[in-house]
């Protein structure tokens, strides 16, 4: 199963729901794809809603890090928000999970941006 | 098996993983962790060692013996030193958007052995069975 990415706005936060499997190839592309987009619209308060991302590689892990990489340098901020508990093993693994905005919420992810 | 150097060639390596260690009686959490350490293995093979070239293949195969999980892969790349690859866990390296295949690997198998095969390299991953899992 590719990845699917729908985008909405709510309170000025762009938040993008992503479902499938975010991995080398398709997925990866697409959501990078998706994060480009989200800039060049001006966007600069971003949530990617990984409730139902069913897996993640290392591949998918790494445009999860550009993402929050290329959002930060564009001036923004990035957070996630609904991780599973394969993707929260893998962050916790790999270290990154102090290093994203992790939240468990919609609404407390889009009050923290103010 | 011998497959082509494709991304469906990695799909199609990692689902068998996932069958073969369901088969093999591993538990609903160790079995996509299986899943992942050969996914990487094999994207290893097509992506960094043969680099998508459609003239070379990889050859894996998969084993369950009464103690363990054994899955070989090989590719016909130039070879790369494992213990070279840089620690994805440093600071320096934690926003690096790439190189945490090979940490993943070893994170979730008990062995991980790498032979070269000039030219080419051979990564044999292997999980041990758990205290009282039966053996199938």
């Amino acid at each position: 199963m590719s990845m699917k990415v729908a985008t909405r706005q709510v309170d000025g936060v762009t938040i993008l729901d992503l479902s499938g499997r975010i991995t080398l190839g398709e997925g990866s592309v697409t959501l990078r794809d998706a994060i480009h987009d989200s800039l060049a619209k001006g966007s600069k308060r971003i949530v990617l809603n990984l409730a139902d991302i069913s897996y993640i590689d290392s591949s998918g892990i790494g445009e999860l890090v550009s993402a929050y990489t290329s959002v930060k340098n564009a001036g923004g901020e990035l957070k996630l928000l609904n991780l599973t508990r394969k993707v929260h093993d893998l962050l916790q693994i790999t270290k990154l999970y102090t290093v994203f905005d992790v939240k468990d919420d919609e609404a407390s992810a889009i009050s923290s941006f103010k | 098996m011998t497959l082509s150097s494709s991304l469906e060639s990695v799909d199609k390596l990692e689902h068998t993983a996932e069958d073969v260690a369901e088969r093999a009686g591993f538990d609903e959490d160790t079995v996509p962790h299986i899943g992942m350490a050969v996914r990487e293995a094999a994207i290893n093979a097509v992506l960094h060692g043969n680099s998508y070239n459609a003239g070379k293949q990889i050859v894996a195969s998969f084993e369950t013996t009464a103690a363990d999980f054994i899955f070989r892969i090989s590719d016909q790349g130039t070879g790369f030193d494992p213990e070279g690859l840089p620690d994805p866990l440093a600071p320096e390296n934690i926003l690096r958007g790439s190189g945490r295949g090979i940490f993943l690997i070893r994170a979730f198998m008990d062995e991980v052995h790498f032979r070269q095969l000039h030219p080419g390299t051979e990564i044999t991953l292997i999980k041990h069975r758990a205290p009282g899992q039966p053996a199938t």
